[in-house]
């Protein structure tokens, strides 16, 4: 269990104010331009040693992506914010942003800075209408104290930070979506490569990053890479807040050490399953993309990357999604299969079209109507989707289908069986 | 894709102009972009111009910032109908929003969507004859730790139950 003085986020439920007083009595703004004294390299290397995995569900290096991006490019480059939180069961950059502001903005002007660049663009859901606004004036008050804009907390560098609030859409959380929309189109991906390092935001070098991902960087700064490491499990190091929703006693958020057992997570934090842990039928781990994971595995997995990855699940953005017994669980997959034909952006054919068959035929599974044979049919249209649509959408569509028929075929089957009888 | 609302009859209206005030608005969204990429400010002009006109955004609106930002109409047409929040047809001045994502259904938005469909005599999608209500069924609001959610114009109301609901909608319906 994480150890109260190795919390980062002290302030994520957010008892004290958000502004730039309470912030800096919490440690942030201390002594940034420090920290920017160690150079790009200094930082990215303190970054990559300290083993953080991006938080915005694909668990990719952060360090290793800061440094992809070109040192001479000649061209102008850019930090983006991913702020469009909207998988299902993730609401922790929420609570980053009305409750620690300041902890994302000095982690956009240290990333910005490892990576040159002097603009960043935070994109937030446009459903955050008030968090935006707390956002913003956090800004505002940044640049007052001098800590960002031009010359940023005297540091030499000049620093601007702007919020752009999207207008719902999921699939502008797809990083290449994201940029499309940030330059007033449409949000459908971009094939890759060229990746975002190389042609991001107007063609030119992009970072694009999820909110708690920067929001740590400045106290692993602080702290040093070491300090973060030796928190959590090997290759899956620190902390990470979790989204704890569902059927527990005290749905939450909560910062943990990365590798934390999920029973424990839920009773320690949650409050424990509605009518205790013998009442669970089963966990999604990771937001609604990962697959979900019957009682049994539940027992005993560990809560990190590669841990849920054994389980052919995922820890994705950390979302603990908690179902007791009183579920039904085909209904429960059903509606995330409905969500991904909602915000399909409807560029890839399989995608377009398949999400719109995984919804329709996990109806009729819901209602029992389909025939046995259809439950091989449905998993095969999960196949001809997975890895063939430009972005991973398609993906997330298939997966949370495929964990329910490899875990819960048998009530599929009895699910049909009765129907017929009746 | 773009959200269904339940399409009704309407009337588009001539011409549309940002007030004043919006204007200046508008010219500080223009400003966080580079000089040369002004279409990046198309999301917040259309957001603008929807707030200015009850909600909803009118062709000519949407005409109107074609033309702010040179761009060609069907390029902002196709970000208008693009995202959900944009409303292309009139919406009840309290626009209630249901999230009933499996996170939210798990904490009985059923329930929610039951006594907003009862308290509102409406069914989602539709908006009531004096245009004071709409009921819409949204994806996942992302505040599932405080399931189940309504958005209400700008505000999230959290850990609903059917009795708070149904008190929230009853303070809205006495409004004049």
């Amino acid at each position: 269990m994480l150890k109260d003085e190795d919390r980062i986020f002290t302030n994520l439920l957010g008892p004290d104010k958000w502004d730039l007083k309470e912030a800096k009595k919490r440690g942030d703004w201390k002594d940034t331009k420090k920290l920017l004294g160690r150079g790009r390299d200094g930082i990215i290397d303190e970054m990559k040693a300290s083993g953080l995995r991006g938080r915005g569900g694909a668990g990719f290096s952060t360090g290793m992506k800061w440094s992809f991006m070109p040192k001479d490019s000649g061209k102008p480059h850019y930090l983006v914010v991913n702020a469009d939180e909207g998988e299902p069961g993730t609401c922790k950059d929420r609570d980053i942003l009305r409750h620690e502001p300041h902890k994302l903005i000095e982690g956009c002007l240290i990333a910005s800075y490892a990576i040159g660049a002097n603009a960043c663009y935070i994109y937030i859901r446009g459903e955050f209408y008030r968090e935006a606004e707390i956002l913003q004036k956090a800004i505002d008050e940044a640049y007052a104290a001098g800590l960002i804009g031009k010359n940023a907390c005297k540091s030499g560098w000049d620093f601007d930070v702007y919020v752009h609030r999207g207008m719902g859409a999921y699939i502008c959380g797809e990083e290449t979506a994201l940029i499309e929309s940030l330059e007033g189109k449409k949000g459908q991906p971009r094939l890759k490569p060229p990746f975002p390092a190389m042609a991001g935001l107007y063609g030119c070098p992009t970072t694009v990053n999820n909110v708690e991902s920067i929001a740590v960087a400045p106290t692993i700064l602080r702290r040093g890479a070491e300090w973060f490491a030796n928190i959590g499990t090997p290759n899956n190091t620190g902390t990470k807040i979790f989204s704890i929703s569902g059927h527990v006693n005290n749905p939450c958020n909560v910062e943990e050490e990365m590798g934390i057992p999920l029973r424990e997570l839920i009773e320690k934090h949650a409050g424990g399953v509605r009518g205790g842990w013998d009442n669970l039928l089963a966990v999604i781990p990771g937001g609604s993309s990962v697959p979900v994971l019957p009682k049994a595995i539940c027992d005993d997995v560990i809560m990190d990357f590669d841990s849920l990855r054994a389980v052919r699940s995922g820890l994705g953005t950390a979302a603990v999604i908690v179902m007791d017994k009183s579920t039904d669980i085909v209904r429960a997959i059903a509606r995330l299969s409905a969500f991904y034909k909602h915000e399909s952006c409807g560029q890839c054919t399989p995608c377009r079209e398949g999400t719109g068959w995984l919804s329709r035929m996990m109806n009729r599974m819901v209602r029992g109507e389909a025939t046995i044979e259809e439950i091989d049919l449905l998993e095969n249209v999960t196949h001809q989707i997975e890895g063939h649509t430009i972005c991973a959408l398609g993906d997330a569509a298939a997966w949370p289908v495929q964990g329910l028929i490899r875990h819960f075929r048998s009530e599929l089957e009895d699910r049909i069986k009765k129907s017929k009888v009746a | 894709m773009s959200a269904a609302k339940k399409p009704v009859e309407f009337s588009q209206p001539e011409s549309f102009e940002f007030t004043k005030p919006n204007l200046k608005k508008a010219k500080d969204e223009l400003a966080k972009y580079p000089k040369d990429r002004a279409q990046s400010a198309v999301m917040p002009l259309l957001d603008l111009a929807q707030r200015q006109h009850d909600g909803w955004l009118p062709r000519a609106a949407m005409d109107v910032v074609a033309d702010m930002l040179d761009m060609a109409p069907m390029r902002v047409y196709e970000v208008a109908s693009f995202y959900t929040m944009y409303n292309l047809q009139p919406v009840g001045r309290h626009h209630v929003r249901i999230c009933t994502t499996t996170p939210c259904w798990l904490r009985g938005s059923d329930e929610i969507v039951k006594t907003c469909e009862k308290e509102l005599g409406l069914q989602m999608g539709e908006t009531s004859k004096d245009g004071k209500f709409t009921l819409e069924e949204v994806e996942c609001a992302g505040a599932c730790r405080n399931a189940p959610v309504i958005q209400l114009g700008d505000d999230y109301y959290e850990d609903l139950t059917p009795e708070a609901t149904k008190k929230l909608l009853v303070k809205l319906k006495k409004e004049k």
